[in-house]
């Protein structure tokens, strides 16, 4: 193994964590900027000009509070739950291609940390230890209103899995690989695939606001019925780790989301101005930072719009509707495929 | 890479010691889980990453969760745990003597074999299993599915309420009360 | 039954159509809402910095006004007492003695008057019911807050304007009769 390939990639995977993290921890702050837009209200504004530095107080608040373990809780598992969502959350970024590549020194440095050959199904297997996380938290717990959100998250997260990775298959099925790294380069050069896959798009959408737990879907941690779901006697740290491990994964969703659909770091057309190669990678990766961003706008434009479901029709939209919508989907791109694509 | 191996190797034994060893149930699943991730991780040193991600989704990502859900819903522990009579922990001992043996007996001849250590890096692409499967494979594969249907469908009948017959099934509003009743 | 307000709906369970079923039109017309709200003007007041201005029939602390020679113009009738229904009002009568036609307008007067700010509700009846226009709920002044409850309960020094404001103008300010809210008919008179 080459020493500056180890550098490279060392530079590149703790560039890649503080920006996700980052990311994730601005997501609080304009999550509840944005509830205040949508509601006519401002949102917080009192931490530095405009409420800028108010993740750092809530940092600073939940790391200052007193760490709880409940009496009959299991302090190893109680402990563990949180650490392994934040964990999970934060293992995708590995392999999701944030730029093409720069030339320094000669040297092409591409921007992804590891362009795994099966991309797709390593996010995949990722996703579904996530819930591991809520359920050992739930458990550990030691509450009924933690096991029965511990349960809910079970549940949902599995229902939901199945259409997500059966839309997945159609996508696979036209791009003939399960490298992320190579589906965002066909991407480049031709339609974004949610041209050519508008359903399965929709209903990745729809499954990815159900894995990373958010309205409309927020069912493991509805307050109104269930306190606070897995994270009811949790306090400090570990809470922040839980909302910090959701806040990741809308970001890592809506990065996995922009990459397989929207064209990752392809700028349309970018190709006809003949620009130095660093350049293009640096406006592709800005461009994805974009695409994402906006999806984490929208994964927020959507929680203060539309209410929470209940729970059997949550299950029934699940089993009922997108399972058998991704199977037509499936036949439609096989169709599709045979017609257009010899 | 033999390091690796041993690690690996250390640390599956010893979690799947800790599945039979530990008393909590749940802990019992959570330490199966980890035995899966080493298997997982054999697979990676012999260039199977198809593999052992499909391992990881399968079995930890869908099969333990419904487990560990299970576990979860039913409240296992120690107390609750029924005392078994003294006869049946003695043959549980033997039987499980007798496969430990027989393993043993099996795997003594391998140790001539020569060890396939990730000796071809293109064998474990997802391109070449699909080839060997639906090429060399295809009869045991269609058969694996149709096994696959048919444990759906038992486990549909099973979960499907079963429809009293008979004179009685009649008087449907009787037994929906009853019914009621009982829940 | 014909509804009197013209806007009752009868409740028919229809079928939905496939359009509401599938949902996503609704959705999507309920995010076109919440967008346009995004980007309206907003509501909040930025309290510490920015004060909302009271309303000009607001009712705030009571003030027990002098008259223009700097008399008290409070004679202690109890009609206040009486007509308070929070009870929060208390006063002790004494005859006005030689010498102090100065301080006290009528020849009665409050010699202890005290109103419990925890039991007011600030309805404005003891100002409407004062013959003397002796008691007034300012427009500009809240009870502060307090560690004691002893503390709420308000006697005349803290209650007696402090100099002679004419009526119409009160503690600290605006000109009261400039109010035109006039919540039970009477309307605010100057005394000339």
């Amino acid at each position: 193994m080459d020493f500056t390939f180890l550098i490279d990639k060392t530079i590149l995977v703790a560039i890649i964590f503080a920006i996700s993290l980052g990311i994730a921890a601005y997501s609080t702050y304009f999550e509840r900027k944005f509830a205040g837009f949508f509601q006519d209200r401002i949102g917080p504004d009192r931490a530095g000009p405009f409420g800028i530095l108010q993740p750092i107080a809530d940092g600073v608040k939940l790391v200052m509070k007193e760490e709880i373990i409940p009496a009959g809780a299991n302090p190893f598992l109680f402990i563990a739950g949180p650490s392994l969502s934040m964990l999970t959350a934060c293992m995708t970024t590995a392999v999701l291609p944030w730029g093409s590549y720069l030339e320094i020194g000669g040297r092409k440095i591409p921007l992804q940390v590891a362009d795994v050959n099966i991309g797709i199904l390593y996010v995949f297997g990722v996703v579904s230890l996530g819930v591991y996380g809520l359920m050992i938290g739930g458990w550990a717990s030691n509450n009924k209103f933690s096991l029965l959100g511990a349960i809910r998250a079970a549940s949902q997260n599995i229902s939901y899995e199945i259409a997500m990775g059966l839309s997945i298959i159609a996508l696979v099925m036209m791009s003939g690989t399960l490298s992320i790294g190579t589906i965002v380069e066909q991407q480049q050069n031709s339609y974004w695939y949610v041209v050519l896959q508008p359903l399965g798009f929709l209903i990745f959408l729809i499954c990815s606001f159900a894995e990373t737990n958010r309205t409309p879907f927020d069912l493991p941690e509805c307050e109104a019925e269930l306190v606070g779901g897995y994270h009811t006697e949790y306090s400090s740290m570990k809470l922040g780790f839980y909302l910090f491990a959701e806040y990741t994964n809308m970001f890592v969703s809506s990065a996995v989301m922009s990459a397989l659909y929207f064209g990752g770091y392809s700028v349309p057309f970018i190709s006809a101005l003949h620009l130095d190669q660093n350049l293009v990678a640096i406006i592709g990766t800005l461009a994805f930072f974009g695409k994402i961003l906006f999806f984490i706008f929208f994964f927020m434009w959507v929680r203060w719009t539309i209410p929470r479901f209940r729970y059997d029709q949550l299950m029934k939209l699940g089993w009922q509707i997108l399972i058998p919508l991704s199977i037509i989907n499936i036949v439609l791109t096989g169709i599709f495929i045979l017609v257009f694509d010899k | 890479m033999k390091e690796f191996f041993y690690f690996l190797s250390f640390l599956a034994v010893l979690t799947s010691l800790m599945v039979v060893v530990a008393k909590n149930p749940v802990h019992s699943v959570l330490y199966l889980i980890m035995t899966f991730f080493a298997i997982a991780g054999h697979y990676i040193l012999l260039n199977a990453q198809f593999l052992a991600v499909v391992h990881i989704i399968v079995y930890a990502g869908a099969i333990m969760v419904l487990f560990l859900f299970v576990i979860m819903f039913l409240n296992l522990n120690a107390e609750t745990e029924p005392q078994k009579p003294l006869i049946l922990k003695v043959a549980a001992g033997v039987a499980a003597g007798l496969l430990f043996l027989t393993l043993v007996a099996a795997f003594k001849g391998a140790e001539n074999q020569v060890a396939v250590t990730g000796g071809d890096s293109q064998i474990g692409l997802i391109k070449n299993l699909g080839k060997v499967l639906f090429n060399d494979f295809l009869l045991p594969f269609e058969i694996t599915s149709l096994l696959f249907l048919s444990a759906m469908i038992g486990a549909v009948m099973l979960a499907k309420k079963d429809t009293p017959e008979g004179p009685k099934s009649k008087d449907l509003k009787k037994e929906m009360l009853l019914e009621k009743e009982i829940i | 039954m014909e509804s009197l307000s013209g806007r009752s709906k009868q409740v028919v369970n229809k079928e939905l159509t496939f359009k509401e079923r599938i949902y996503l039109p609704a959705i999507l017309g309920g995010m076109w809402i919440t967008l346009k709200h995004f980007f309206m003007k907003k509501t909040t007041i930025k309290y510490p910095e920015v004060k909302r201005e009271f309303a000009e029939s607001y009712r705030g602390l009571h003030v027990l006004k002098k008259d223009e020679n700097g008399a008290e113009r409070c004679t202690a009738c109890g009609l206040c007492a009486l007509t308070c229904p929070a009870e929060a009002i208390t006063m002790t009568a004494a005859e006005r003695k030689n010498g102090e036609e100065g301080l006290f307008r009528e020849e009665k007067y409050a010699a202890v008057y005290e109103i419990n700010m925890l039991r007011c509700i600030f309805c404005g009846l003891c100002e409407e019911a004062c013959p003397k226009e002796a008691i007034f709920l300012t427009n500009e002044e809240l009870t502060p807050a307090n560690y004691d409850r002893g503390d709420f309960i308000y006697g005349k020094d803290k209650l007696v304007e402090p100099q002679h404001h004419p009526i119409g103008k009160i503690r600290g300010g605006g000109p009261l009769n400039q109010r035109n809210y006039h919540p039970y008919g009477k309307g605010l008179v100057t005394l000339s």
